[in-house]
């Protein structure tokens, strides 16, 4: 095993492990969960070993079936590809173990498929990633989105109904996308990107190729739920069981947004891409959305749905800066890709195991008993709650402070503005939670003892997760120079 | 006007296709009929490919000693062709989960109307 063969190692990975868990799970249920966090773990690791190299030693490329590219598919791992896998293969890897108590109480009988489903969707996630092809992308694109209806739609009574809508929704974005890439095709005979890249520079100002990208960008701006595209998202994400929604919801919409990153300023010239109105358009809808994400998210009275407003608005952050075009806009967007996925994940965790401990994420049924019960968990949401916000020193606060530059540099006042609203409304959903969380005594005579169905804190295997993901925010905080020196400048695309 | 159609009817043809597929999707209120718009979208999009990889007078894509291999132009263009044959994979797994929904929606609903299901769902 050489380090050559790790592109195609990490999806593979996951796929081989979704074939064990349904083999092993037939003989016996109880193997299936540990196997899940093996393949896991073994992705994260690939993934890991991918990232310290390819920062060591410039990026790799893996020929399938021994096809030189542009005729055969080339995996590619490089700066870009290999921070996102291992975004990816972590926050999936920690959501997965949290989930292991929980699809347990929530989605019994289902756990085999469910789990089974997830490492697909991990496969799907990672070879979007990973490919050097923009039609392999596709179909890794529909690989994962399949398995996240999947897992989407076990839950609550309307989860079935609200992943429909997703599907119809998310199959439509797919196909726009397909549509798109056929006029590319037709117009540059190559579906490698780089091939395409070098081809397009040629005949880029020609319609078809304007009316290609504007297709593919429209189709991925649904997949990632971009404003005014969001609409099955708040549903999606509420109904499902609350293994799913912690790893979907981190993960699905921020790999969209990746690919939009890897189109525009990889394979199109980010000096072209600037000046399409298309990118200024995906700017102004994230700057829309990060305004709008907030306003609803103040107005819902359960947690996981107003997390799911959130996620809205946070991808308006990431949209926003790829709307910018330049450096520091670059920099916001992928910092904000990391940052989110582990805020998110983070606070998705804390409502999982406050639907085990106490059967509900009703937010106006929190109060003070929940301190008490379950200090670290709530430690944990405070800190993500608070990061979400963008206080310094936690990871949030610079993203949005590298945003906030790329604004002031371009002299984009409706951004600036944009960031400052929404983060006093952040300010004012999350302190209307932590309040409730912290400071409104438990009712007179009710007590909390007939809704708890366990009292104390949750279980390791779910704490620690939860942990893990808030001492990275502190961590990420923190560290985010070297990351930004080291990691995401080396992996700036010429030309930007 | 007419010179515009003439030998471009496919696309006008596959440009009502996506539009009926897309109203279907965003019109109809039963479930199923939206299905039957995605489909119909989908398919307006892999018979997209197909056209675009169409040559006129061109064989095909099989080597044929009468027309050799120095004018390649004297073949359909392949790739297309076994790209969408995975685009309908793809389309028919989509219109199985899709179907998979439809079947726990009626199961838990009894009903398939989206209007009627959304007020349920208060």
């Amino acid at each position: 095993m050489t380090a050559a063969n790790l592109p195609a190692l990490i999806p593979l990975a996951y796929l081989v492990t979704a074939l064990l868990i349904q083999l092993a799970g037939a003989w016996r249920r109880s193997l299936a969960p540990t196997l899940a966090v093996t393949g896991a773990s073994a992705g994260a690791v690939l993934a890991l070993a991918g990232l310290v190299r390819v920062a060591a030693s410039g990026p790799l490329s893996y020929e399938l079936g021994g096809w030189p590219p542009p005729v055969g598919i080339e995996f590619v791992l490089d700066g870009l590809s290999a921070f996102m896998v291992a975004v990816v293969t972590v926050v999936g890897l920690v959501a997965l173990v949290h989930g292991g108590r929980t699809t347990a109480t929530e989605i019994p009988g289902r756990v085999v498929p469910f789990l089974s489903a997830s490492m697909i969707f991990l496969t799907g996630l990672t070879g979007m990633v990973l490919t050097g092809d923009l039609f392999n992308l596709y179909v890794f694109l529909e690989i994962s989105s399949l398995a996240a209806y999947a897992l989407l739609a076990v839950g609550s009574r309307q989860a079935p109904l609200s992943t429909f809508r997703y599907l119809t929704m998310g199959t439509a974005g797919a196909s726009f996308y397909l549509f798109g890439l056929a006029f590319l095709y037709l117009e540059a005979g190559t579906l490698n990107m780089a091939d395409l890249g070098r081809i397009l520079s040629l005949v880029e100002s020609h319609a078809p190729v304007i009316m290609g990208l504007t297709f593919m960008g429209v189709g991925m701006a649904l997949k990632m739920a971009l404003f005014p595209l969001h609409g099955w998202l708040p549903d999606a994400y509420t109904d499902a069981s609350s293994a799913g929604t912690s790893l979907v919801a981190p993960l699905g919409t921020k790999v969209a947004a990746y690919v939009l990153l890897r189109l525009f300023f990889y394979v199109l010239e980010p000096e072209y891409a600037r000046g399409l109105p298309l990118l200024t358009a995906v700017g102004y809808l994230g700057i829309a959305g990060v305004v709008w994400g907030s306003v609803m998210a103040i107005l819902q009275p359960e947690l996981k749905r107003m997390l799911a407003y959130s996620s809205v608005s946070q991808v308006g952050y990431i949209a926003a800066g790829i709307g910018l075009a330049s450096p520091l806009g670059f920099i916001a967007a992928v910092l904000h890709i990391l940052n989110h996925a582990f805020m998110k994940a983070c606070l998705f965790l804390v409502a999982g195991s406050l639907r085990l401990r106490r059967g509900h994420s009703h937010i106006p049924r929190f109060d003070r008993s929940l301190r008490r019960a379950m200090p670290w968990s709530m430690a944990a949401f405070a800190l993500a709650a608070l990061s979400m916000i963008g206080i310094p020193p936690t990871a949030g606060f610079f993203s949005k402070w590298y945003l906030a530059l790329a604004a002031l540099e371009q002299a984009n006042w409706v951004l600036l503005a944009a960031l400052v609203a929404s983060s006093l409304l952040n300010a004012v959903y999350f302190f209307r939670v932590l309040e409730r969380m912290y400071l409104v005594p438990a009712p007179e005579g009710v007590g909390t003892a007939p809704a708890a169905i366990e009292p104390g804190e949750v279980p390791a295997s779910m704490l620690v997760p939860t942990l893990v993901l808030a001492g990275g925010l502190l961590v990420l905080g923190l560290g985010n120079a070297w990351l930004v020196t080291h990691l995401i400048r080396p992996m700036l695309p010429a030309g930007l | 006007m007419l010179e515009n159609l003439e030998g471009h009817f496919a696309y006008y043809f596959l440009a009502s296709l996506t539009v009926i597929g897309f109203y279907g999707m965003l019109a109809k209120r039963n479930l199923v009929k939206k299905l039957i718009g995605m489909t119909i979208l989908q398919t307006s999009i892999i018979l997209f490919w197909l056209v675009g990889a169409y040559r006129a007078g061109g064989s095909v894509p099989i080597y044929d000693e009468r027309l050799g291999m120095a004018d390649p132009a004297r073949y359909v263009n392949p790739l297309p062709h076994t790209l969408m044959l995975t685009a309908i994979v793809v389309a028919v797994v989509t219109l199985g989960v899709a179907f998979a929904l439809i079947i726990a929606i009626h199961r838990s609903y009894g009903t398939l109307d989206e209007e009627e299901l959304l007020e349920r769902m208060r």
